[in-house]
């Protein structure tokens, strides 16, 4: 099974998923067309700031999904293909269950038809094999897109890297990044 | 999300805004989190339509634009499009003056020369021979010579740079090439360095920096100072009020705000004039009150009451008290027309490149200053009457400053302690410590830092170190508000050595009060006269600016404009503190030429610090090396 997963570490706040995101759910998928457009096209991914961090909150289509069970109207549901989360706009009602007991934020409301609106793991991409839009975007490779498994291993590697080096004798100078000295200004 | 919170009376009508649910700055900027990136380390290049292009900070991903800039490239670009930004507003600003006076001087403005003393001095300064000559012929060639810095082809260096240049920087500047010309070339010549396929080194990229740090503050600061104190006089030392408090419920309260005197006196003027006007309609009468440098100018000058700080340019219309706010150049947030939309408060733009939607426009010409300013006074007073009924909610703060310490009026209080060489007792107080240094507080209000009260944390850690300070723009009008411009903060916030001081020149100026602790010297085109002191100091020591037991600091920047000037501080080889950073982060080398070499070359430097404490720990340090250096 495939996964975004996201370091929070590498997130520079340009928006450029935020961005991607919209025109990737325009009827033009374009940007110079997609701002003319109305209804105006949502974005389903917010960067949002957190301490002196800058997060894109969204849905992690999470296996035990929670909005799934609390909808009374089960407009919930997952694609067992991918796994991934969707709502059915036919049969929401706009209660907000699912916002209330989400985690992540992830869920936020479509405007225009005040029913929930929130990630679709680029469906028809992931099934051709693409990645999902903001994956794409992502100039800093803040949001990756994998096998859950590798991305498990990558995981690990690094974590495993970071305690290595905590009790390296070699103590190797650690190399301070432009965005750690823009958030020790308080940036970002 | 929780919100900011501001001092009392901005945060009294912050309150009000929430209760009738006005957006302010407050809201916009929580809006606008979290902020790009790319764009506060100045590594996103739109400079052509290949990209925009985003060097990626983690070097994973783009390190270099479509073209092949690298972040070096890109961030000395950026910074110098800053740079032509501030300078194009400050030579801008006094192009403007200069062509006023000219007008004045051919009969078609009705303008006089306040401050013969000035002329003839900048007249001499600049070579201008006087035999038999009247003033109006001497303020003719004085006005030529300035419009030659905007046209001259020849090379020679800038008439005003010779004027104004301390020798020592001056002769500095020629051996590194930066003895500019021309400032409207500069601007031209920055411009087209930094568009599609020209200058890619950063080293040359920075160097430009530093000219159009000279034409901002020779061609810009210095000229529009030396023209404007010409015309409506140079500053004396006076006290006056300021803070939000100021408004009155039952006048016609006119703000005026933004940065040229040239209209705003006559505004002044006319408001004196048509007070009876205002009375007929029930008004107790008519008072002018300044906001920003407009603020700044008519208060040094004539003591007009300083209203609020750039910042609280909106903040003043939630009041409901203003019934004009006149507007000319630079700092005008486009919101103030959708804040007096709620009220029955009129907004004026004067100049023709400075249109907001939603304001009611008076085109300026000095010719017509009289009819044009008579026009607007009553525009205000019709507005008067609409407001009526409508709630009005003024902050009761309100407190004291002295304000007007031009160079000439500290002169005027130094001459009578000793008359044949004024600068002496300073001189004696540095060297025995009294005045452990000095520091020129200058810029804006940054919405980001002002909750934290960046400015009056760092200016009284200063103070109880014996540090003088001197001020000019947005930061003079969060000094005073602090009430660090009054006397009574002499005892209240300086070292001992600082006290003993300020109250001898108390004695000195014929006050039974001691001098406040934090100077006003003016508006931020006023910046040159912290120069002038700077250079006058550094002359009667024999020693380079650099040398001096000094700093400038920017601690709220918000401004294109305080790039410039900060640059042209740099070049003067000060240390320079900003808050926030400047987008310069993403470059390396520009990172470290401005932060570290550049003190082998100039012996300025920059120096990044957000919290109040350090950057008053880092500037003193400063000056106990350049103490230690001196020998003192």
């Amino acid at each position: 099974m495939k996964e975004i997963f996201i370091d929070i570490e590498r997130c520079t706040a340009c928006k450029s998923c935020e961005i991607a995101c919209a025109v990737q759910h325009s009827a033009s998928k374009n940007l110079f067309t997609a701002i003319f457009e109305t209804p105006e096209p949502r974005k389903r991914v917010h960067v949002e700031k957190a301490l002196s961090f800058s997060y894109p909150v969204k849905c992690m289509h999470c296996d035990d999904a929670p909005c799934i069970v609390a909808c009374p109207a089960g407009a919930m549901y997952r694609d067992t293909e991918i796994g991934s989360v969707h709502v059915n706009k036919d049969r929401c009602m706009g209660c907000w269950m699912c916002a209330m007991v989400c985690p992540f934020g992830a869920i936020s409301a479509d405007p225009y038809r005040k029913v929930a609106l929130k990630c679709d793991f680029c469906r028809k991409r992931v099934k051709e094999g693409k990645k999902p839009e903001c994956v794409e975007a992502c100039p800093t490779h803040a949001l990756t897109f994998g096998d859950t498994e590798e991305l498990f291993k990558s995981q690990r590697l690094s974590a495993a890297e970071r305690v290595a080096r905590a009790v390296s004798i070699t103590k190797e100078e650690k190399k301070i990044t432009q965005l750690e000295m823009l958030r020790s200004m308080g940036g970002v | 999300m929780a919100m900011k919170t501001f001092d009392r009376s901005t945060q009294v009508l912050i309150d009000r805004a929430e209760v009738l649910g006005i957006e302010t700055g407050i809201h916009r900027l929580e809006s606008q989190q979290p902020q790009c990136g790319f764009g506060q380390l100045g590594t996103c290049c739109r400079m052509c339509y290949m990209g925009p292009c985003r060097i990626d900070p983690f070097g994973e991903g783009a390190t270099k634009g479509v073209c092949g800039a690298t972040a070096d490239t890109i961030v000395c670009r950026n910074l110098l499009r800053e740079e032509v930004g501030g300078a194009s507003s400050h030579v801008g600003h006094a192009r403007h003056v200069v062509l006023a006076f000219k007008k004045m001087l051919e009969g078609k403005a009705p303008y006089s020369i306040s401050d013969r003393n000035k002329l003839v001095e900048v007249a001499s300064g600049l070579g201008i021979k006087f035999d038999g000559k009247s003033d109006k012929e001497i303020a003719t060639e004085v006005a030529d010579k300035a419009l030659e810095d905007l046209s001259r082809q020849d090379g020679e260096p800038m008439n005003w740079l010779k004027l104004r240049a301390p020798k020592r920087e001056f002769e500095m500047w020629g051996n590194l090439g930066l003895l500019v010309s021309n400032a409207h070339n500069e601007i031209e010549e920055a411009m087209h360095r930094t568009s599609m396929g020209n200058d890619a080194d950063p080293i040359n990229l920075l160097l430009s920096c530093l000219r159009i740090g000279l034409v901002d503050g020779y061609a810009g600061l210095s000229m529009a100072t030396d023209f404007q104190d010409i015309m409506f006089g140079t500053p004396q030392v006076r006290t006056v009020e300021v803070n939000l408090g100021v408004l009155e419920k039952d006048k016609v309260n006119i703000a005026l705000h933004g940065h040229s005197p040239v209209l705003s006196e006559k505004i002044l003027e006319w408001a004196s004039k048509l007070e009876d006007e205002a009375k007929k309609t029930g008004a107790q009468g008519i008072n002018v009150v300044g906001v920003c440098c407009t603020g700044n100018e008519l208060t040094m000058r004539r003591g007009v009451p300083m209203a609020g700080h750039n910042l609280q340019s909106e903040i003043i219309l939630l009041t409901g008290a203003v019934d004009a706010m006149i507007v000319d150049m630079q700092c005008i947030w486009p919101s103030v027309t959708k804040i007096a939309e709620c009220f029955h408060t009129k907004i004026v733009t004067t100049e023709p490149f400075v249109k907001i939607p939603g304001a009611t426009h008076v085109s300026f010409e000095p010719e017509h200053a009289d009819e044009e300013a008579k026009k607007i006074v009553r525009m205000a007073i019709d507005a008067f009457k609409e407001r009526k009924g409508e709630d009005v909610v003024i902050p009761k703060e309100k407190s004291v400053a002295f304000v007007g310490f031009s160079v000439e009026a500290i002169l005027d209080v130094l001459k009578k302690i000793d008359s044949s060489d004024p600068l002496k007792p300073v001189i004696d107080n540095i060297v025995s410590g009294n005045i452990y240094g000095a520091v020129g507080f200058v810029g804006c209000p940054s919405i980001k830092l002002r909750d934290t009260a960046m400015t009056e944390k760092m200016a009284k850690e200063l103070l109880k170190n014996n540090v003088l300070i001197v001020t000019t723009g947005c930061t003079a009008h969060i000094c005073a508000q602090a009430e660090l411009m009054d006397s009574t903060a002499t005892d209240k916030y300086c070292g001992e050595g600082l006290k003993a001081v300020l109250h001898a020149l108390g004695k000195a100026a014929g006050l039974d009060v001691p001098l406040p602790p934090v100077w006003h010297m003016g508006s931020c085109v006023d910046n040159a006269r912290i120069a002038t002191l700077l250079g006058a100091l550094a002359n009667r020591l024999g020693v380079k600016i650099s040398q001096l037991p000094v700093a400038g600091s920017a601690p709220e920047l918000v401004q294109e404009k305080a790039i410039s000037i900060g640059t042209w501080f740099l070049a003067l080889g000060l240390l320079v503190h900003i808050a926030p950073s400047p987008r310069i982060l993403g470059s390396p080398v520009a990172t470290k030429v401005l932060t570290q070499d550049l003190e082998g070359i100039t012996g300025g430097r920059a120096y990044v610090e957000l919290d109040p404490e350090k950057a008053a720990a880092g500037i003193l340090a400063h000056i106990a090396q350049k103490r230690k250096a001196l020998g003192i």
